[in-house]
């Protein structure tokens, strides 16, 4: 479905990705680990558009992703859920996820999804008039992952899902990822939490001071040392 | 070789008058002189990203404080004068200590700048009983027109000479600025506030000190202005058209450079004149109309104005060349 | 009182162009009162001169200044949306000064008047003029159709949330330019809306602009550059002031009270303010 070959990008002068070769199929659940300042942000940013590579392919379902408008990827299918979530905090729950909805092709869908979203996020329903900025930061992360669901995304990009959550929040996150995968949506994510990640994904790929180091089946990776490695360089 | 030209360009300048003194060029000179200290005043500030918009006002000032003070206090302008100065600074400080004390920076100051030339110029409409509102108002001619003590003087090379020292002592405190610990502070201050307050320095203090001495110079300029035409009315020394004419002028002829300012004025000065002798009396307005053209230009395409760029150029030059 | 009612109706529509432009935009239209001259000596020519009926030429200049605002953000603001701030403010400063001699040039400097001589109301005992309660329903009305502009379609959705956080607007799918040039279309038909109900009361020249410029942007930075509500309450107070300072003196020191005031609100409740950095 998604498929990157020997990518290169950065910011200015600095760049922060190297020759990234990754694919994703349908229906998988893909992770990115690594340790920070890896590129993984940058990662998912090139893959939704919102910085362009220097060098390289990005191509989804028969699609250049580098040479399509960046405004115009989300209507491939492909939906970020940036990092530290990035909610609009002044607008309502329900505007949140109107702006999810936003693409033409989503508009006609907008109260059917919605509802999905709700039964996914009951929480979310009760908070649909309130400020997303006033919510905690597991709410939030609810918020954000339900509106990038809201375009019925084909590939979901999930960049540190469970950054600045309480242990207990994680677990839920996971599960909630989980769950979304069993529903057929196919998941691109980018983490630090290794255990958690590797229990949910299928592969994973380890990226460190933006080159792939290493990639394999989770349970594999779990067991390797290279992850031990890369993070505590032991 | 170079370092003794700015002395020869000096004496040139200094001999000038005594050489050739035909009364029109002379006039040009001396409003070119005039004003490019005005622009200079306004530089000061202006390149470390204090930009106002409301210089217009400190003029205006200037030069009504004076004149009044004369025609209604019989008060010679060489306390006339400091007086204009002193208003300008305390104008200044009410203005400018909330904005720095509340952070208000860059769009916002540039706003509440541009509001005060406009209420100075509604102030001097306003009084129009006292000031001739519109229609402008003229300081009276002290006997003969030429008096130390009413700091009048008919003799154009007069005004000249005067008006040569006051715009050298303008690049003299513009280039002391340039050298000293204010323009580390204000540099740093234009970078990030909040770090520069970190590493001791009063920001709210060092703004103001750079913005009263702007508007005192500039004030300055505005009396002078006033003494010489011995005419003034509050569209050409007040409002927003003379704060945007400073803007342009500066951002045409170089704002991190000397004499920067200085350039601009000659542009600006001669530029007008030429519209004025070519399309006469249907001149009114064309004048601005080319600026407003040229500032939207020169901001998209030479946002460093003609002597910045050409630097860069220079610069740019030499690094290949070598 | 009432007067002050209702320039405060006006002066709020002009608050609002200039706050959506900078909400959305980041960028502040200088010339902004210059836009509405244009639009005054639209109407004026048009009702004046070709003697079109009032409510087809208030159509025409409200979509008039509707595109001036378009063409001003791409010849002018969309070259300039990556640089410093402060360029941003000069290029609008260089339009004014283009503007106001435009008009010199091809008007003249001559006080322009529709000549209309609309009806005085006697409402509760007051005297108010027609074209001031014209002008004030009329303000009302745009700005509660604005409001539900934004908050009940997709775009002004967008809009809204451009305000908010610009960077991850592309992963909502929203084409940053094109929501800059409906907002600078609003902006400059608000603008066009305003000249329509100021012509009726006052005369036309090429500096009308600077009469309540100045006082427009000191209400944004009062309520707050960004802030539509902020705008509209201090609108209302300080047409209050202005009002109650042109009733006793004139019209001018009404300007001169309100600008003392907004110092002296700088001191005094700098919370009020929440400007705080560019």
């Amino acid at each position: 479905m998604l498929a990157l070959t020997s990518v290169r990008a950065g910011y200015g002068t600095f760049q922060a990705l190297f020759d990234v070769s990754l694919e994703v199929r349908r229906g998988e659940a893909v992770g990115v680990i690594g340790p920070n300042g890896a590129g993984k942000t940058t990662l998912m940013r090139v893959i939704s558009g919102l910085i362009r590579p220097t060098a390289g392919t990005l191509v989804m379902e028969g699609v250049d992703l580098a040479t399509t408008p960046a405004h115009r990827i989300v209507e491939l299918g492909v939906a970020h859920v940036p990092e530290s979530r990035r909610l609009f905090p002044r607008m309502t729950v329900e505007d949140n996820l109107r702006m999810g909805g936003f693409v033409p092709s989503a508009r006609p869908k907008f109260h059917r999804q919605l509802e999905v979203v709700y039964e996914l996020f009951p929480r979310m329903r009760e908070r649909r008039h309130q400020l997303a900025g006033s919510m905690s930061g597991g709410e939030q992360q609810m918020c954000a992952i339900g509106r990038a669901l809201m375009s019925e995304p084909k590939l979901l990009l999930l960049d540190e899902p469970s950054a600045g959550l309480a242990p207990v929040l994680v677990e839920q996150v996971f599960q909630l990822v989980d769950r979304i995968r069993a529903s057929g949506l196919t998941v691109l994510i980018v983490e630090q939490n290794v255990q958690q990640v590797l229990r949910v994904v299928d592969r994973a790929y380890l990226l460190k001071t933006g080159h792939i180091q290493t990639a394999g089946r989770a349970a594999d990776l779990l067991a390797s040392d290279s992850i031990r490695e890369a993070y505590l360089g032991v | 070789m170079s370092r003794y030209l700015p002395w020869i360009g000096g004496a040139a300048l200094l001999a000038m008058p005594f050489v050739y003194h035909q009364p029109y060029p002379l006039h040009i000179l001396i409003i070119i002189l005039i004003w490019s200290f005005a622009y200079t005043s306004w530089s000061i500030m202006g390149r470390f990203g204090l930009v106002s918009l409301g210089h217009g006002g400190f003029m205006g000032v200037g030069a009504y404080v004076t004149a009044l003070a004369w025609n209604y206090g019989h008060v010679s302008p060489w306390i006339g004068v400091p007086l204009a100065v002193a208003a300008a600074a305390a104008l200044a400080t009410v203005v400018a200590y909330p904005c720095f004390r509340f952070r208000i920076t860059g769009h916002y100051f540039a706003l509440v700048t541009l509001a005060l030339s406009g209420i100075v110029l509604q102030v001097i409409t306003a009084t129009r009983d006292f000031t001739g509102g519109s229609l402008g108002y003229t300081p009276e001619r002290y006997r003969g027109g030429s008096s130390l003590w009413a700091f009048q003087f008919s003799d154009k090379t007069t005004w000249y000479l005067i008006a040569l020292v006051v715009w050298a002592a303008g690049l003299y405190v513009w280039s002391r600025v340039d050298r000293s610990m204010l323009r580390y502070a204000l540099e740093a201050i234009s970078e990030d506030e909040d770090a520069a307050a970190a590493t001791g320095v009063h920001v709210t203090a060092e703004k103001l000190k750079i913005t009263v001495l702007s508007a005192t110079m500039t004030a300055l300029a505005g009396a002078l202005y006033c003494q010489y035409q011995m005419f003034i009315s509050p569209d050409t020394v007040s409002g927003i058209s003379v704060s945007l004419q400073m803007v342009f002028a500066v951002v045409v002829g170089g704002i991190y450079v000397s004499l920067g300012p200085t350039i601009g004025a000659v542009i600006t000065i001669l530029l007008a004149e030429v519209l004025r002798i070519w399309f006469g009396t249907r001149a009114v307005g064309w004048d601005n109309l080319v600026y407003g053209v040229l500032l939207v230009l020169f901001i998209i395409f030479l946002p460093k104005g003609i002597v910045g760029s050409l630097a860069d150029l220079r610069r740019s030059v030499r690094w290949t060349s070598s | 009182m009432i007067n002050g009612l209702l320039l405060g109706g006006v002066l709020a529509l002009l608050s609002l162009g200039l706050n959506l432009v900078f909400g959305v935009i980041d960028v502040v239209w200088i010339c902004y009162a210059e836009l509405i001259m244009l639009g005054m000596y639209g109407m004026y020519f048009l009702y004046t001169v070709y003697h079109l009926p009032i409510v087809l030429g208030a159509a025409i200049c409200i979509v008039g200044v509707g595109v001036l605002g378009l063409v001003l953000h791409t010849l002018v603001i969309a070259p300039l949306l990556g640089a410093a701030p402060i360029n941003q403010l000069l290029a609008t400063g260089g339009v004014l000064f283009f503007l106001q001699s435009a008009a010199t040039v091809l008007f003249g400097v001559e006080f322009r008047n529709l000549g209309l001589r609309l009806p005085v109301l006697k409402v509760a005992g007051m005297f108010v003029s027609y074209s001031r309660l014209l002008a004030f329903a009329a303000a009302l009305i745009a700005m509660v159709l604005v409001y539900l502009f934004l908050t009940r379609t997709y775009t002004g959705a967008a809009i809204r949330a451009i305000a908010q956080d610009r960077q991850i607007m592309p992963l909502m799918g929203v084409d940053t330019r094109r929501i800059y040039l409906i907002t600078s279309g609003l902006g400059g038909a608000l603008a066009g809306l305003a000249a329509c109900l100021l012509v009726l009361q006052y005369d036309v020249h090429p500096f009308v602009g600077l009469t309540f410029g100045p006082i427009t942007f000191l209400i944004c930075v009062l309520g707050s550059l960004g802030n539509f509500a902020g705008g509209f309450v201090a609108a209302f107070v300080f047409a209050g002031i202005i009002s109650v300072g042109g009733l006793y003196l004139d019209l001018e020191w009404g300007y001169v009270f309100a600008f003392a005031f907004f110092i002296v609100m700088m001191f005094v409740r700098p919370e009020g303010l929440m400007a705080r950095r560019s």
